[in-house]
């Protein structure tokens, strides 16, 4: 067991440094800017210590090269780094309270509630909003992504108890095809905000800043905290709801509060990045197939590899037909289909 | 060791009683086989005991009431071995008798050197070392019900509460399962509470037996008094012969209908 931790550690700390690595490639991709290699140098002497009169790294970057790298990719990538590890932690922790491989945070309405919030905002208030200080769309989408998870819950509560899983996953089916349907109501209403709406949708890291990041960064850390502190009881949860509790577990307590805080992180998120799809679903999947699959190792596993993966996705998007960009979500689903696909196969084999 | 006493126990899903007035002592380290047709209540009882079903009445542990216990504490007194327990495929069995070290971690705790060197001793006097490296899905029916005692064992609970807990095994591993238990029983002084489909098993390992029937005991008693072919018979409505064999040993048998 001893060993066992030790190994965990060691994946751990493993996937943070392809998690560095891969985020200094998202830095030196993209159209303008200074010669690549140059991009790791330009970091490094900014470290205290490293630069002048430290260790003199010196790596011949002008400012205006500078901002390109600061104001300009770093906020990208670290949203896309945030976005990936969030939704693939929620994907990971939602697979685990539901006790269904094939769920993604988006299970319960997140997503759909998100989409409608925006739909409304950008259909009602439109163009006229680029004046207001705040952006609302963000704002108003986070706020419908909770709600509707809030009355999946309610609903999904209200007639199984907490006893029973499905009935919630039943409800969020429900929730889900309702929400759709109303923003395709509204969208078939004003079809003149359709491709704008349909931008949103299809999600989008290009336009981030580091406003973006601080804006979503105190729901993150917090959803993280909690998932992180609860990946033992999801482990216990895998024998069932039954014998967890028999294990003493107060399981509609644990599956309420991982569900909160998997919903906070991905609603977050959702509002600044619209619906990225599949990091979610397959991001844990890898994980599982790479490291094992206890949750010791899941859930920080999710994280690092989660943003790793989308920071890595955000690459091709962004250099295949710039200046025009392919959407991330189309990116994600691109590399996340066949690999699923993939996956399924080569789970069968072994079994 | 710990003693288990039923207060008036009754069990309601919605209108329907599932469990009416059950009262009975059972002893520190005795063995009560709960024996009775489909339905009779036998494992609402058990699924009472370890707190997974409202009741009324009181069950009480040691001189006081479960009900007043903690989650917790109250895992830590009573391991539960469902009829049909979940084997997650891809964990390894020492992760699986880890989990029976639940009851004894905190909130947010985690396993201490004294919980895995806990865990490796259940592994090692059970000779699982070898299964316990391996994923459960890979797992025969044996092996697998071995690990299911053993994680009960890890919680060091005083009272096992099993569920027909060998009726999807063969009639070797039944025994095999059996005698496992009845060891620990022996050497932990375990308070053993089984339901059992079987009815000569349950004759040969339990002290006493308790006949459900519609959520009542219609027999309990020593062996000898409740595996009677006239009980029998009313309960279960089968023809049946009872042997009563030179060692002590009650054999219940069928008997066809048509000769």
């Amino acid at each position: 067991m001893a060993e066992q931790r030790r190994s965990i550690t060691a994946k751990v700390l493993l996937s943070l440094l392809i998690l560095v690595v891969v985020a200094c490639a998202g830095a030196m991709s993209g159209p303008a800017g200074p010669e690549w290699w140059r991009i790791p140098l330009a970091l490094l002497e900014r470290i205290p210590g490293f630069g002048e009169g430290g260790l003199g790294i010196s790596s011949g970057v002008t400012e205006r090269e500078w901002s390109i790298i600061w104001d300009i990719r770093m906020p990208r990538v670290v949203l896309a780094g945030i976005v990936g590890a969030t939704l693939s932690l929620g994907g990971a922790s939602y697979q685990g309270v539901f006790r269904n491989p094939l769920v993604d945070p988006y299970l319960l309405g997140a997503a759909a509630g998100g989409g409608l919030g925006a739909t409304i905002v950008i259909t009602t208030i439109g163009s006229d909003r680029l004046d207001w200080p705040v952006d609302p769309v963000p704002l108003v989408a986070f706020v419908f992504a909770l709600g509707t998870v809030a009355v999946t819950y309610l609903v999904g509560a209200s007639f199984g108890g907490m006893k029973t899983s499905s009935t919630l996953v039943l409800a969020g089916v429900a929730m889900v095809s309702l929400t759709t349907a109303i923003q395709t109501f509204i969208l078939q209403r004003n079809s003149d905000v359709v491709r704008e709406v349909y931008n949103w949708i299809l999600g989008r890291l290009a336009t981030a800043s580091w406003g973006d990041v601080v804006l979503v960064l105190p729901y993150v850390v917090l959803s993280t905290t909690v998932l992180i502190f609860h990946r033992r009881h999801l482990d216990v949860l895998r024998v069932g709801d039954e014998e967890a509790a028999a294990l003493g577990i107060p399981v509609a307590r644990v599956r309420l509060t991982v569900v909160v805080a998997a919903t906070l992180g991905t609603a977050a998120v959702v509002a600044v990045s619209g619906l990225i799809g599949f990091v979610g679903l397959v991001v844990p999947h890898m994980v599982r197939l790479m490291a094992g699959s206890t949750y010791r190792v899941v859930i920080p596993l999710a994280v690092t590899v989660g943003g790793a993966f989308l920071i890595l996705a955000d690459i091709p998007g962004r250099t295949l037909s710039s200046p025009a960009e392919v959407p991330i979500g189309v990116v994600t689903a691109f590399i996340g289909a066949p690999f699923f696909i993939i996956l399924l196969r080569t789970r069968q084999v072994t079994r | 060791m710990s003693s288990v006493e039923f207060q008036h126990l009754a069990v309601n899903y919605g209108r329907r009683t599932v469990i009416r007035d059950f009262s009975m002592a059972v002893p520190s380290g005795s063995w009560l086989g709960l024996i009775g047709p489909n339905g009779a209540g036998k494992s609402s009882l058990l699924r009472s005991v370890a707190g997974l079903v409202k009741y009324s009445g009181d069950i009480v542990v040691d001189g006081s009431s479960l009900s007043l216990r903690s989650r917790s504490r109250r895992a830590s007194l009573v391991a539960y071995v469902p009829q049909e327990p979940i084997l997650p495929d891809e964990m390894t069995g020492r992760e699986y008798v880890m989990l029976g070290r639940t009851p004894h971690i905190g909130y947010f705790g985690h396993p201490t050197k004294h919980d895995r060197a806990m865990v490796d001793d259940v592994i090692g006097r059970l000779g699982l070392d070898e299964i316990a490296t391996r994923q459960l899905g890979v797992l025969s029916g044996g092996e697998r019900q071995r690990l299911v005692i053993a994680r009960a064992l890890a919680t060091e609970a005083p009272i096992l509460l099993l569920d027909e807990p060998t009726s999807a095994l063969d009639i070797g591993h039944q025994q095999q399962a059996f005698e496992l238990v009845e060891r620990l029983r022996r050497e932990h002084g375990l308070t053993v509470i089984s339901a059992m489909h079987d009815l000569t098993l349950a004759g040969m390992y339990s002290d006493r037996l308790a006949l459900l029937h519609e959520g009542s005991v219609v027999a309990d008693g020593s062996v000898e008094a409740v595996l009677s072919a006239e009980t029998l018979a009313e309960f279960y409505g089968v023809r049946v012969t009872v042997h009563r064999e030179a060692d002590g040993t009650v054999v219940v048998v069928p008997r066809r209908e048509q000769l």
